[in-house]
């Protein structure tokens, strides 16, 4: 039998092949480049106004840097999960509230609840470039020296908090 | 109407030739830099807000003077080789760079040998004895 007439079939499934795997992917989530490193330097305003936060907040405890801000939607959605979170003796959160006003920020933590033991004010995206950020809401697991191990884009599902945030907050405690 | 032209022309390049030497390589290192909110567009063309805040630190970072290249390596370390509009050649690309001229190197060997198989095909058939002997007769009745 001759099968040469057989190779544009061939041709043809390996593309197939490569098209299934490359336009499956969400091109939207980036791979972070800062896992396994230090968190980005910064010296920025906490929304209150009354101190400067700088990374040494992120020593000593496991954190959840989560970028937010008052006119982010999916944020609202994501929040219930954070509130729940709020308790968690084993868990620092920490905000980040991008491309906000403090007014707006406040109002808005009024009225969802404040999960957040402190809150960065981050109104000219100062952290959110050396973060590698595209959107929010996204969030980071810090470890208690400071190192970034693992970036959420999106909401955190309560879902992902049992099956994916939660087992690693456990093993860097 | 020409001379309103050309009038405008005159008046109109020094505002063009304001821009700046650094706002030139700002602009030159933006169009090499990829929106990541937008996918397909460079930083300067871009509407996007991400876009303006990667172009203000662009400038910052041309400010504190760094070289184009350190800008670039900057906003790569935090976005990665997404950000780069142009994928550099490395291990994991090298695929993406060179099948193109692989592939066009595979097919011009493949139509040489093809072609040369053609070439050692002989196209002249010989009679056969029969043919031939007939073809003889009918020469001799002919002359």
């Amino acid at each position: 039998m001759n099968l040469r007439g057989l190779i544009p079939l061939f041709v043809f499934l390996a593309l197939l092949g490569a098209f299934a795997f490359g336009l499956t992917r969400d091109p939207r989530i980036l791979p972070s480049e800062l896992i396994e490193k230090p968190f980005p330097e910064f010296a920025l305003d906490n929304l209150e106004g009354d101190q400067i936060i700088t990374p040494e907040i992120l020593k000593g405890q496991v954190s959840l840097v989560n970028i937010f801000g008052s006119w982010c939607v999916a944020c609202t959605v994501e929040h219930p999960q954070l509130m729940a979170l709020k308790d968690d003796p084993n868990l620092q959160l920490i905000g980040v509230d991008w491309r906000d006003t403090r007014e707006a920020a406040n109002r808005w933590l009024v009225r969802n609840g404040n999960p957040y033991d402190a809150v960065i004010f981050d109104p000219n995206s100062k952290l959110i470039l050396p973060l590698g950020i595209t959107g929010a809401p996204e969030s980071f697991i810090v470890d208690k020296a400071g190192q970034i191990r693992y970036k959420h884009v999106g909401i955190i599902t309560e879902k992902d908090w049992n099956n994916t945030l939660q087992p690693l907050v456990e093993s860097l405690q | 109407m020409r001379w309103v032209l050309i009038l405008w022309v005159a008046l109109a390049a020094p505002a063009f030739a304001q821009s700046s030497a650094e706002e030139q390589r700002a602009r030159d290192i933006g169009a090499q830099l990829r929106c990541v909110v937008c996918q397909n567009q460079s930083i300067e063309d871009s509407d996007a807000d991400l876009a303006k805040d990667m172009r203000r630190v662009v400038r910052e970072q041309i400010a504190t003077g760094a070289s184009n290249e350190e800008v670039i390596s900057f906003i790569r370390e935090s976005y990665g080789d997404y950000v780069l509009l142009k994928p550099p050649v490395q291990s994991n690309t090298y695929l993406l760079w060179f099948l193109p001229f692989g592939l066009v190197l595979t097919s011009l060997g493949w139509f040489a040998l093809a072609a040369r198989r053609k070439a050692d095909t002989p196209t002249e058939i010989p009679l056969s004895e029969s043919d031939q002997s007939l073809l003889e007769q009918l020469m001799d009745d002919a002359s």
